[in-house]
């Protein structure tokens, strides 16, 4: 635990006036305050700090017990002891009180003050909002699941709905920063990003694919059988099908985001395949085939 | 939605400085019945605006600035979020 310098957060002289202090802090909080700097934990951090130094030295009481315990601060401790032995003489059964003032403090802060030093402030500051990202397959997004995300060192299972797209982005209300001076904790946003895949195409909620057929069937007609996001699916190919036909698969594309049972199409262009490596057979009857156009 | 002099009790400010802030066109408020009422919506921005006036000493003149400056910000930020991932699409 290091020693704090409060006046030196605030940027002012040790003999500093009660206004000089007010002024120090609205003037660094416009610069640092979270409204001002979204997403910007430096600056939230800052802030912290300078909220912190402003708690303690615009409050004479505890300007006046800084100034005493602050430069020799090692002596903290015994003065902290002596803070809970009063806190624990004034709750018989010395219950624990859930810590409501985590992470708004420094250590240094409490070891002077305890953490009931936060409950006098008034104002409070809803935490900053964080921002995340999640990369997803196609193959991921497809059905509804939940995945366990780490935010600042915490572990978050979330439910993810199928047919979530690149760029949406789901907000988990009060997983952001811890709010300060007991705010509301901010908001996290992660906004997904769905990797492209090598087979399938998407665009909104259709999918759009490529099917290998022999020379053949495309021109004789046939049967063929395709890969989907979800199996294979038997086609019938028309005769005398074109290099390049698109067929519409009608409800074989991707969920539709928070529709249960709505799903988009799948688009199959058919790509002929000529064969090689012809015998002197085949390219006799081709050549038979060219004669009778 | 609220009403505004129950959210003016509630975080000790001047009724007053709400009309002020409908007047920039900062925000909007709904009148029933001779009452303003706050919608819900407006709350965050409405809370943004009184920390800044009342502990940040920022006149009514500098947060129509700041708004239009943050929106401007998020709106960038938004683009650039958007461009990045439409740039991940073309690399993958």
């Amino acid at each position: 635990m290091e020693f704090v310098d409060y006046y030196k957060i605030l940027g002012v002289d040790k003999a500093a006036s009660e206004d000089d202090i007010k002024k120090a802090y609205r003037k660094l909080a416009r610069k640092l305050h979270p409204d001002l700097n979204p997403n910007d934990k430096e600056a939230n951090k800052k802030f912290q700090q300078v909220n912190e130094a402003n708690e303690v030295l615009s409050d004479t009481e505890k300007r006046k017990k800084y100034d005493q315990y602050g430069k020799d601060w090692q002596h903290a401790d015994q003065f902290d002891q002596q803070r809970q032995q009063r806190q624990q003489q004034q709750r018989p059964g010395g219950q624990q009180f859930a810590d409501q003032g985590e992470g708004d403090f420094s250590s240094f802060f409490d070891s002077l003050f305890g953490n009931g030093g936060s409950k006098s402030r008034q104002t409070k500051y809803r935490g900053q909002d964080y921002n995340s990202e999640l990369q997803l397959t196609l193959v991921e997004a497809l059905e509804t699941h939940q995945q366990t995300i780490t935010v600042n060192g915490k572990n978050l299972r979330i439910t993810i709905p199928a047919g979530i797209e690149t760029g949406q982005i789901i907000k988990l209300k009060g997983h952001g920063a811890p709010g300060v001076n007991g705010g509301p904790g901010g908001d996290l946003f992660i906004t997904f990003v769905i990797a492209s895949n090598p087979h399938f195409k998407r665009t909104g909620n259709d999918l759009y694919t490529n099917a290998s057929i022999d020379l053949y069937t495309a021109l004789l007609g046939g049967e063929t059988t395709i890969d989907t996001l979800t199996g294979k699916v038997k086609l019938k190919v028309s005769p005398e099908t074109q290099h390049g036909t698109k067929i519409r698969l009608k409800g074989k594309g991707f969920p539709i985001y928070k529709k249960e049972g709505e799903f988009g199409d799948l688009y199959v262009t058919y790509e002929v395949k000529l064969p090689t490596n012809l015998t002197d057979k085949q390219k006799e009857l081709v050549k038979e085939l060219q004669e009778l156009k | 939605m609220i009403a505004a002099s129950e959210f003016c009790t509630y975080h000790n400010i001047e009724l007053s400085f709400i009309h002020s802030l409908q007047h920039s066109g900062l925000i909007a408020i709904v009148v029933e019945e001779e009452r303003a009422f706050i919608p819900l919506n407006e709350l965050p921005q409405l809370e943004k605006m009184v920390r800044l006036y009342y502990e940040m000493d920022i006149n009514l003149e500098g947060i129509e600035t700041i708004t239009y400056l943050l929106q401007r910000m998020n709106d960038m930020q938004k683009e650039m979020k958007a461009l990045k991932i439409k740039m991940g699409i073309y690399e993958g």
